[in-house]
């Protein structure tokens, strides 16, 4: 085999893993819509926050200092500690849970039984609010996050398949921390699954989903099960942001992701968590390998234009997306 | 009957005395939030300070105080449109706008002309608005992209002796108007110098370059460019890092040379290099200024804490700039409070001699120029640094080096004269 076969190797392997980081922002979105049928589009600015908020924690920054130094006319910056991650994760989940909290008390709970774009619009301006508090809290400087995951090509990988391909070919690039977003990935989707099936809460959840009167009738709190899913999405978007912040650091730019999420999500559907998961590793791939093999043709930059098409066509055939619920209206 | 006597003293008053001297408006259309935020706070902290330390310090320029309105454009275009429009009334008129924004320039440039008013993109925009007998209005001194370009090949032709045949160079672009800038000319130079161009385009925002990167990692070009802005200047470091990419063969423009692009990588980004169009560091008089005379008055635009970075000392620099141009434009018009006219004849004549960069507290930290109807783009000159992950800081390792202006000039003259011809002007200097 030439060098080409193994580059092609090589492309497929980084869309797959490029597929899961895409995938981890869609989780999100299939989580909450599944249990609300809200289109949360505060999801990429969710990621954001979470991040700015575990990196804020780790540095010991003083919360809104920018706008208590302004008024009071004092110079606080810092509590002068560094917390280790792992603390600094919980601390930020439980940031996250009182987030969650804060939106179904005042927000939702207000809009039960509107129509979908009344709450869609509302998430739209829960994701300006997010992210001008986000500002004001934690400042618009890019920050470092170092929460001690490997980086860098995997020189043992790289070493041992450099054989392969003749003097032309390298040996495989496979980035360290996608190795780890895709096992975090991994382990993610098992423990979702698992809740959902088999534990209390996770059949209330699926009951809300299936029909949120039928599960009120039968006492269950339809508050509780809200805060829980927006909980668990701002989990989902804590580690989005992470493995996201990581490759760039912590910046305004990191809402952004949620526009990489959107085609993985007409493909996998909005109800699916495998499919959330499939739908990333076929777009991350689809992308890729067009990118690759096309893209040079006609001027590259194919990726974000490629990953719309490649879901349009999927919708052409199944509107509901690959595990999408099929919606079946008798007249 | 008292209501008239009144009325008639204060128009008397009014007659008498004559206008009150209105402030000298120079609008900053900034940009601090949304996904280019952490490049647009320091830099508009650094245009604001300089103006508030001429008005604390000096009360302002000849003796006119100066206003300096803010208006947000988040780094978008239309919005960018919209605070030009909302601004350029401001008091007796504003007297020049930068954008730091190729996209707005783009689109401002037909509105300054028609206006009236006198734009200045520092190192950015629309290249061949060098040409001041096609664009009267609009200014790019002291470097621009083409300068840019030429500038990072003499410097990678002087670390390979002096020829580049036979070797490859790769440019990774934001897919933008700005990212595009540089093609023309490093197409040019590749065919004249030999060397091998590929380019690769990222997407905005950058956030995902894989494929870009494993383009590079298979083609091995000997040197990367990068003209990138935001978010893109920190993946595409850190991706070259990971590739094992050698960092000093890595040279960005002067938009890709903050800290901001290179700490997030951490010792994976010691070497990279970048263009700059002024010295760095904070060892300039100047800078103590600022700090007595508006950061420890608590008059700071942000927390104070950016001072010495090296987008501050853009926006600071790009301030002096037209400080001094607003003084030149004061001691032609003979008066304080100049128009916006008399501002565009005070920049057509600007003089930055080093004897005045030592006045200023700023010797040596940019070029000395003179500014003419037929080059309102200055020298064309650039420095090269490096960044140090260790010590966390920037330094020189070039003296000035400067464009391949014969080839930029003729790159000029097509473009303004299509420009020209697209637009019914007809270039002239008065």
């Amino acid at each position: 085999m030439g060098a080409d076969f193994y580059y092609t190797i090589e492309v497929i392997l980084n869309g797959l893993m490029a597929g899961v980081l895409y995938a981890l922002v869609a989780l999100g979105f299939v989580l909450i819509f599944k249990a609300s049928g809200i289109f949360n589009y505060a999801q990429g600015v969710m990621a954001l926050f979470a991040a700015l908020t575990l990196v804020g924690i780790m540095e010991g920054q003083v919360p809104f200092s920018h706008l208590i130094n302004a008024v009071f006319g004092t110079q606080i910056h810092d509590f002068g500690w560094h917390i280790p991650a792992l603390l600094a994760i919980i601390l930020t989940m439980v940031v996250m849970v009182g987030f969650a909290w804060l939106v179904q008390k005042y927000i939702f709970r207000h809009l039960v039984g509107q129509e979908p774009i009344i709450l869609f619009m509302a998430t739209i301006g829960l994701a300006y609010f997010l992210e001008g508090v986000g500002d004001l809290m934690w400042g618009s400087d890019i920050k470092t996050l170092d929460v001690g995951l490997p980086q860098g090509a995997s020189l043992w990988i790289e070493e041992n398949t450099a054989f392969l391909g003749g003097d032309d070919f390298y040996g495989f690039f496979i980035d360290q921390l996608d190795v780890v977003a895709a096992i975090v990935a991994a382990i993610l989707v098992a423990v979702l699954v698992i809740f959902s099936q088999y534990t209390k809460q996770g059949r209330a959840m699926r009951a809300v989903a299936d029909d949120h009167q039928a599960a009120l009738s039968v006492g269950i709190s339809l508050n509780f099960i809200w805060v829980l899913v927006w909980s668990l999405a701002g989990f989902v978007a804590l580690v989005a942001g992470i493995m996201w912040g990581a490759k760039s650091g912590v910046q305004f730019s990191l809402s952004l992701i949620a526009l990489k999420a959107l085609p993985v999500l007409m493909l996998g559907g909005f109800t699916s968590i495998p499919g959330a998961i499939v739908g990333g590793l076929i777009i991350g791939v689809g992308e890729k390998l067009f990118e690759y093999s096309v893209g040079p043709m006609i001027g590259g930059a194919t990726e974000n234009w490629f990953a719309y098409v490649l879901a349009l066509l999927f919708l052409v055939f199944r509107p509901q997306g690959l595990f999408g619920e099929k919606i079946i209206e008798r007249v | 009957m008292k209501m008239k006597k009144i009325a008639a003293l204060a128009l008397t008053s009014a007659l008498v005395a004559g206008p009150a001297m209105a402030d000298l408006v120079f609008p900053s259309l900034s940009y601090r939030t949304g996904p280019y935020a952490a490049n647009g706070i320091p830099f508009a902290d650094g245009y604001m300070d300089y103006f508030t330390m001429l008005n604390e310090r000096d009360g302002g320029i000849g003796g006119v105080r100066i206003d300096v309105p803010e208006c947000e454009t988040g780094y978008n275009t239309e919005k960018g449109v919209e605070c030009y429009e909302s601004t350029k009334d401001i008091g007796a008129g504003a007297l020049i706008y930068q954008p730091l924004s190729t996209g707005i320039t783009y689109q401002l440039i037909p509105k300054v002309s028609a206006d009236g008013i006198p734009l200045h993109t520092m190192g950015y925009g629309r290249t061949s608005a060098m040409d001041g007998a096609t664009f009267p209005w609009v200014f790019n001194y002291p470097a621009n992209y083409w300068d840019g370009a030429s500038i990072a090949i003499n410097h990678i032709t002087d670390l390979e002796g002096g020829s580049l045949e036979g070797k490859s160079i790769a440019l990774v672009y934001h897919n933008s108007a700005y990212g595009k800038e540089p093609i023309r000319t490093l197409q040019d130079l590749s065919a004249q110098m030999g060397f091998k161009l590929t380019e690769i385009p990222v997407d905005h925002p950058g956030q995902e370059q894989k494929s870009q990167w494993l383009q590079i990692r298979r083609e091995r070009p000997d040197y990367v460019l990068m003209w990138g802005w935001g978010v893109m200047n920190q993946v595409a470091i850190q991706e070259a890092s990971n590739i094992n990419f050698p960092m000093d063969h890595f040279i960005g423009v002067w938009w890709s040379g903050s800290e901001n692009d290179v700490v997030p990588a951490g010792a994976g980004a010691d070497g990279y290099k970048a263009l700059n169009m002024h010295a760095i560091g904070t060892d300039f008089p100047v800078y103590a200024d600022i700090q007595a005379h508006v950061v420890d008055k608590g008059l700071a635009a942000g927390a104070g804490d950016q001072i010495g970075s090296v987008l501050y000392s853009r926006g600071m620099y790009a301030a002096m700039l037209a400080a001094e141009a607003a003084r030149t434009a004061q001691e032609i018009a003979g008066h304080g409070d100049i128009t916006a006219a008399e501002m565009r004849a005070g920049m057509e004549a600007l003089s930055i001699t080093d004897a005045r960069m030592e006045e200023l507290g700023m010797a040596g930290f940019g070029p000395a120029f003179d500014v003419s109807c037929q080059n309102h783009g200055g020298p064309g000159l650039a420095y090269i640094q490096q960044w140090d992950a260790d010590t966390q800081t920037w330094s020189l390792v070039t003296d000035l080096i400067a464009s391949d202006r014969e080839l930029i000039g003729k790159l000029v003259e097509e473009d303004a004269a299509a420009y020209a011809a697209e637009n019914n002007i007809t270039p002239a200097c008065n």
